[in-house]
């Protein structure tokens, strides 16, 4: 498809790597020249100087042909307004990078009133993930499915769960049918793994599971299950904002730490229930008299990256707190992984995610939807999410009988309300939903998942 | 710099060349000369074994950047020249080593200069391969690669940027390789339009498709010794007016396709470049008047040898050697200003003088008002910094080589004129220059190291200089 990106900052680069790998034709245009030459040299784009809210601009850049469009400027404004340009002058779908909270409360009228197909919101996005994780401390990444009846949970295996040595076939006699292990890293490794699989101490594995399911296994492994009591925050920017507020509601109790005091004075403002510091979030004993040691979880959310890392290691050292870390840069998330500093997030994948989730689903409009997409362990595994409206050579059939492509895994099939982890004599039928764990990038529509 | 990328894309390159030559080779079973097609087979062998043997090992860091870009480029064309030299010397149609080269790097860099003094007694198949290789070398052998390589990131971009003339690469279409495919594309349709052309004015088939194939890449090898003198007047207008269609930027027909008349009308380069072949034309048309019976035969002459030495061509219809001074002096300039960015044609380029020409009009209004910003524009668009610098850059090196080459040359005692235009029109890969060199004589006059000298020149213009320049740059051979 041809798709146009206004905004190449680092959102804008990581989707049009992500898009040309899925063989996409992408245009990029971007006010900075400097910019638009980086990414013109570092990939098979084109690239257009101008700003993306003007309508010759957008014509140099091929807006008749383009079938998707994707404003992820610094501006709100800007991409409201380029996503309403486009839309008049070319039938396309188009996609906006909306963040101010203000605007968020009318976010479905703007969707409705400038006919965009999809607005994400990264603030908000991040701040859900990090409330999820929170509670389920033990996860290092939970990704919803089946409209959150079933989680693709991560986490590190550790010396006391006792899983060392155990081969997944034993699986099933030790913890019943309900946990389905999807993928495992070891070391620079990946693997979707068989029944002979063996596992060690310091695997990071992925398994399917619903809510229940996931907090009875972590029980069976010694490990947290239950929500966190309370959790510290540093920074109190927007996702502050949002993740104080969604925790509250959930009954968790929430300390702020803000530097600067008019911020304060609105979070105060903004959030009653929840206790607004006002300091500087690096200052070591304001973090300790303010009860570090004993908080179940401590979420560092400055700007800087490197204070968040050198926080999330000061918090490592002195608690036991789960520990988010939240980081901007892409470039050197594999470093990040090998840090042991709980979980990462990354606001860019998350928004990124979400718009590649949504292209795919606009390229089939007619076919069997991709309902959500998720990539699992930095970017080599992707989940996906069918909902199955045709009958094809994949439904009707025991999944045994399936010609299935290599390094994949369907792991879970939800018919109504109800959760299949699927065997060998179970069948995809037509209203089902798919959740599928693969190696290959790309897959279209269910029936992508069998041998051509 | 990742030298295992660089050989496995060398060896590519080395394949194409060998499925290229095929062609040649059925034109010589074709015509039973089987002389010819023992050499062409041998070649071939040579080609795909080498590119075999090259790029049988996918390499694991398949990601390469402009610097690898730059010399893949340069020493594809060395490569490529010296194995598509082998059927000439094969053949025995040409004996001395460097003078094989020098004809085949002539060919590929669509010069056009030959070191042959009587071309009619060659065997056919070898004929065309003289004029084979200016058709591949007008559009690029790595364009001709992207066409059918995938390669991963922005490799591309390094690719065609090294080899693309002009001072900008511009994509047509997000995907290089798209873009590639339809810059072949227009150049296929472009010269198989001609041959139609000339077919229908009674030229024979095979020299049909040799003047268009020479034509299309504006190299300039004839398959008659008075090139295109014997030829009926509607078969020279038909290559003039060809001449002058190669010449212009082939962004231009790409709009013209999408029908974005009014995005292609702006396009200043192509309007300065029909300007300036207007008032040449003119100007010699009205001196060479008296040479010729009438103001149309005159405009003939005139128009085709404007056409063929703006668009680096170097057709003949007529001895230009013997016009009065004025006309001369033009045609001399003209080799130097060459044909718009993005088109088969070499020389220095008409943007580059637009935009230094607007450079120097800026500086000279900023000698008046010191404090006042200016900005270049280009179509309606500023012209980056970097674009001027590098303009004036090239400019420099340019000269640079230029002065060095004919001083080196100089040593072998021919006169100034002689010296100064066989650079002149082997560095602005045109072919024919004046005297000793002009459309009469050839380049064996030369001893054979000022041959090595104006090879590399040739090769240096082809490329526009500075990947060529980068390979003698220790540096570029470093890991670190």
């Amino acid at each position: 498809m041809e798709i146009m990106i206004v905004g190449c900052g680092k959102v804008g680069a990581a989707l049009a790597r992500k898009l040309i790998d899925e063989g996409h034709n992408i245009t990029v245009v971007d006010t900075d020249p400097e910019r638009v030459q980086h990414i013109t040299e570092e990939l098979d784009v084109m690239g257009i100087v101008g700003n993306g809210a003007s309508i010759a601009v957008l014509s140099e850049a091929g807006i008749e042909t383009s079938d998707i469009f994707i404003a992820v400027t610094g501006s709100d404004e800007l991409n409201l307004l380029c996503c309403l340009f486009a839309k008049k002058t070319a039938a396309c779908h188009t996609v906006a990078r909306v963040r101010n909270p203000i605007y968020s409360k009318e976010i479905e009228f703007a969707k409705e009133q400038l006919e965009i197909s999809a607005i994400i919101n990264p603030e908000l996005a991040t701040a859900r993930e990090i409330s999820r994780l929170l509670r389920f401390p033990a996860a290092m990444q939970i990704d919803a499915f089946a409209d959150g009846m079933a989680n693709l949970i991560k986490f590190r295996l550790t010396e006391e769960t006792g899983l060392n040595g155990i081969s997944l076939k034993q699986f099933p006699d030790l913890f019943g049918n309900g946990v389905l292990i999807c993928a495992i890293e070891r070391g620079d490794s990946v693997t979707i793994p068989s029944g002979d699989f063996i596992l060690q101490t310091d695997d990071v594995i992925t398994f399917l599971a619903t809510s229940e399911q996931a907090t009875a296994f972590f029980e069976k492994l010694h490990l947290s299950h239950r929500p966190v009591k309370n959790a510290l925050l540093v920074g109190g920017g927007t996702i502050s904002y949002y993740l104080a507020k969604d925790l509250l509601s959930h009954h968790i109790r929430v300390r702020i730490v803000e530097q600067k005091h008019d911020r304060c004075e609105t979070l105060a403002e903004l959030l009653p229930e929840a206790d607004i510091l006002c300091g500087d979030g690096t200052d070591r004993n304001l973090l300790l008299e303010e009860g570090l040691e004993s908080a179940e979880a401590f979420v560092p959310l400055t700007n800087l990256d490197e204070e968040n890392v050198l926080l999330a290691l000061f918090a490592k050292k002195l608690s036991h707190a789960k520990l988010v870390t939240k980081i901007n840069r892409l470039e050197f998330d594999d470093i990040l992984e090998g840090l042991d500093i709980g979980s990462v997030i990354y606001p860019k994948y998350l928004t990124c995610d979400f718009i590649l989730q949504h292209i795919r689903s606009i390229q089939n409009e007619f076919g069997n939807k991709i309902k959500t997409l998720y990539h699992i362990l930095d970017d080599r595994v992707e989940a996906l999410e069918f909902t199955v409206e045709t009958s094809s050579v994949v439904t009707e059939k025991n999944l045994s009988e399936l010609q299935l492509k290599p390094n994949l895994l369907i792991c879970c099939i939800t018919r109504g309300n109800q959760i299949i982890i699927p065997k060998g004599s179970d069948q995809i039928q037509v209203g089902d939903s798919v959740v599928v764990v693969t190696l290959n990038r790309g897959l279209q529509d269910i029936q992508d998942i069998v041998k051509k | 710099m990742n030298i295992s990328m660089v050989f496995y894309l060398l060896g590519k390159v080395l394949l194409y060349e060998g499925i290229l030559l095929g062609l040649p080779l059925a034109v010589s079973l074709g015509y039973r000369e089987f002389a010819s097609t023992q050499a062409f087979l041998l070649t071939i062998l040579l080609c795909i074994g080498g590119g075999l043997l090259l790029s049988l090992k996918k390499p694991k860091k398949n990601v390469f950047y402009l610097k690898e870009g730059l010399v893949i480029t340069s020493l594809s064309w060395i490569v490529i020249s010296i194995m598509g030299s082998l059927p000439f010397l094969v053949t025995g149609a040409i004996t001395n080593p460097i003078d094989a080269l020098f004809e085949t790097v002539s060919g590929f860099t669509t010069t056009g200069a030959s070191i042959l003094s009587n071309v009619e007694v060659l065997p056919k198949s070898i004929l065309f391969w003289r004029s084979f290789t200016n058709w591949i070398g007008g559009m690029g052998v790595l364009v001709f690669l992207l066409v059918l390589t995938p390669l991963k990131g922005g490799s591309h971009t390094n690719l065609m940027k090294a080899e693309s003339p002009g001072p900008q690469v511009e994509k047509l279409v997000p995907k290089t390789q798209s873009t590639a495919a339809i810059l072949y594309g227009i150049y296929i349709a472009l010269t198989l339009l001609q041959i139609v052309f000339l077919w229908l004015g009674k030229m024979p088939l095979f020299d049909a498709v040799n003047a268009a194939m020479s034509t299309a890449g504006t190299g300039g090898f004839g398959i008659k010794n008075t090139s295109m003198a014997d030829y009926s007047p509607y078969i020279q207008m038909v290559v003039s007016v060809f001449m002058i269609l190669f010449g212009v930027n082939f962004t231009f027909y790409f709009l013209l396709l999408c029908r974005k008349f009014k995005r292609a009308l702006i396009m200043e380069e192509v309007r300065w470049y029909f300007v300036v072949i207007l008032c040449a034309c003119t100007i010699i048309t009205w001196n060479i008047m008296p040479l010729y019976r009438g103001i149309g035969e005159a405009f003939r002459h005139a128009l085709f040898q404007v056409g063929s030495v703006i668009t680096t061509t170097g057709f003949s219809t007529d001895d230009f050697n013997l016009w009065p001074q004025v006309s001369k002096t033009i045609l001399v300039l003209l080799m130097f200003v060459g044909a718009c960015a993005g088109s088969t044609g070499g020389g220095i380029k008409i943007s580059r003088f637009v935009t230094l020409f607007k450079t120097v009009r800026k500086e000279t209004s900023n000698l008046l008002h010191p404090s006042r910003v200016g900005k270049l524009s280009n179509d309606g668009k500023s012209v980056p910094h970097e674009v001027v610098r590098a303009i004036n850059v090239f400019m420099v090196a340019y000269i640079l080589i230029f002065s060095a080459s004919v001083l080196l040359i100089s040593f072998d005692n021919l006169d100034l004129v002689t010296n100064f235009t066989a650079v002149t029109a082997t560095l602005n890969n045109i072919g024919p220059g004046l005297e000793q060199v002009g459309p009469l004589g050839n380049y064996s006059v030369f001893s054979a190291g000022s041959k090595l000298v104006l090879i590399f020149d040739m090769l240096a213009g082809r490329l526009e200089l500075f990947p060529i320049l980068l390979l003698f740059v220790r540096e570029t051979w470093r890991k670190f």
